[in-house]
């Protein structure tokens, strides 16, 4: 992605200046206005814990802890949201009667229930895939539902015409038409369920990145929680860049 | 319709398939049998409580010292953070979108400030506000600003230029086009941003109340479960999903009613 003309090499150059901005101000903030370093450690302190985190290894456990609980939860929510959504649009009907209750759901904050998902599921890893699988299960039906219930009638009709099965209708028909909507929906239950998981890891945890920035911040190692933060927010970039690379391989309309 | 033997469970079947909102009222029906159901003779009462016996601890919760003053304070934070991010999110919404280079400069920042994700600072916001109503309006205020931004600057920037120019060329002054073209153009998105805005604040001051309160509902949370009192647990949660409920209805609502000029 060249910046081709003069105003694309401009506007980059305004981002890059407002980055090193930030992080001159940043600097000059804890080393000459003295600000408390219990709320803004130095950034040279912060890089250098980074670096000794990476090096270390330190974060593997909090890491692995982390992405197990969302592999679990993403699975389950395409697992039961896939089916859910393709059972539900088979019939307008059902499509009906179901898609504004899951659409209703979906408005609730559902990180509300932590507690009780806390009750049931104790503090370790299962309370927190059981939510991250709850929230992420919403837009993965939703959009399934959206998907297959968008296929222009014309298509079907014509396959039936020239006399396609069930098997060849869905492999050839309505899953090429749905799958833009599915993918949309699967990166939005993905997102979500990253977001929900490091949330209740912070919330009410005994482990996984989020449990650690909150111990960190608990015992006042600012240089080090800062540190982890800017771990969670690289590894959440990279996670999301990833599935939105795959969103956009698998769609062939744009 | 056929009526062969008129029975009441043909006419039932009957106004259920004319009727899929009915039928939705009885899936609702039949989810909450079930719970009473699973509660009454199957799951701990240490951790579920059936919803009849919720129900009927409504009147005692909300007579509980402390718990209307705490649903107070949370939808006083709700209150001032939407109208906070709303206002601020329309002020930068405007700057960025106005300027095509501003926009290409800054709003790719937006973006990934946007995708990062904000809990993981939530510790750093209680530090700053400190544990009060402060650090929830904060935290609920910059879950609620990215979404009003994002649509203000795709509202202003779906403004066909074509409006703009011929306004100008009748001799409109910066005011004039900003009331009689920018702003009912931008109206229907606006309204879409503070619906979007309103569930970014709900999750950012739930967030925050459960993280770490001592008069929110946080702490009631907290409380009823580590004393394992499920129905007052319950009940709380579900009067606050309740109010969610409302609070996107009603944004919902003024969504559909000031957009209509453009679909009517």
């Amino acid at each position: 992605m060249a910046p081709r003309t003069r105003d694309a090499w401009l506007s980059r150059l305004v981002q890059v200046a407002f980055l090193a901005g930030v992080i001159l101000l940043w600097y000059v903030a804890t080393t000459r206005w003295g600000v408390n370093r219990l709320l803004l450690p130095n950034p040279v302190a912060v890089f250098g814990d980074l670096v000794e985190i990476l090096r270390t290894g330190a974060y593997v456990d909090d890491l692995m802890t982390t992405l197990g609980e969302l592999a679990a939860a993403f699975s389950i929510a395409v697992a039961g949201g896939l089916t859910t959504g393709y059972l539900i649009s088979r019939s307008a009907y059902l499509t009906k009667v179901f898609e504004p209750l899951f659409a209703g759901i979906y408005a609730i904050p559902i990180i509300l229930f932590l507690p009780l998902f806390v009750l049931f599921f104790g503090l370790g890893p299962a309370s927190k895939i059981a939510i991250g699988a709850t929230i992420s299960f919403f837009p993965i039906t939703l959009s399934t539902i959206a998907g297959f219930s968008g296929v222009d009638r014309l298509y079907v009709t014509a396959a039936r015409s020239m006399g396609a099965s069930d098997a060849h209708l869905f492999r050839f028909v309505l899953l090429p038409a749905a799958l833009p909507v599915i993918l949309t929906g699967l990166r939005m239950g993905f997102t979500v369920a990253l977001l929900s998981i490091i949330g209740s890891e912070t919330l009410a945890s005994l482990g996984g990145l989020g449990h650690r920035i909150v111990t960190l911040a608990e015992s006042m190692e600012m240089a080090p929680m800062f540190a982890y933060i800017v771990f969670v927010i690289a590894i959440a970039s990279v996670l999301n860049a990833i599935v939105s690379t795959l969103e956009a391989r698998g769609r062939w309309d744009r | 319709m056929k009526h062969a033997s008129p029975s009441l469970w043909t006419a039932l079947v009957g106004s259920l398939a004319r009727r899929p909102g009915l039928a939705r009222l009885l899936v609702i029906v039949a989810l909450f049998v079930v719970w009473e159901i699973a509660a009454r003779w199957f799951v701990d009462p240490l951790f579920l409580s059936p919803p009849s016996k919720v129900i009927a601890s409504l009147g005692a919760l909300f007579t509980t010292r402390g718990i209307p003053a705490a649903l107070g304070l949370t939808l006083y934070e709700l209150a001032v953070a939407f109208v906070i991010a709303v206002a601020i999110g329309l002020a930068l919404g405007l700057a960025i979108g106005l300027q095509p280079f501003v926009r290409a400069s800054v709003f790719p920042i937006v973006l990934l400030l946007y995708g990062m994700p904000q809990v993981t600072i939530l510790p750093l916001f209680i530090l700053s506000f400190g544990i009060g109503a402060a650090s929830k309006i904060a935290f609920g205020v910059t879950h609620g600003v990215f979404p009003v931004v994002m649509t203000v600057v795709a509202g202003v920037q779906n403004l066909k230029p074509i409006l703009m120019t011929s306004a100008r060329s009748m001799g409109a002054s910066r005011w004039q086009m900003f009331r009689h073209v920018i702003f009912p153009h931008m109206v229907p998105s606006f309204f879409a941003g503070m619906r979007l805005g309103m569930s970014g604040v709900l999750l950012g001051v739930l967030l925050a109340e459960l993280y770490v309160s001592i008069a929110g509902i946080g702490y009631f949370t907290t409380l009823f479960t580590q004393n394992f009192e499920p129905a007052k647990l319950l009940g709380l949660v579900g009067t606050l999903a309740a109010m969610a409920i409302f609070l996107n209805a009603l944004v919902r609502r003024a969504e559909t009613r000031f957009g209509r000029w453009r679909t009517g």
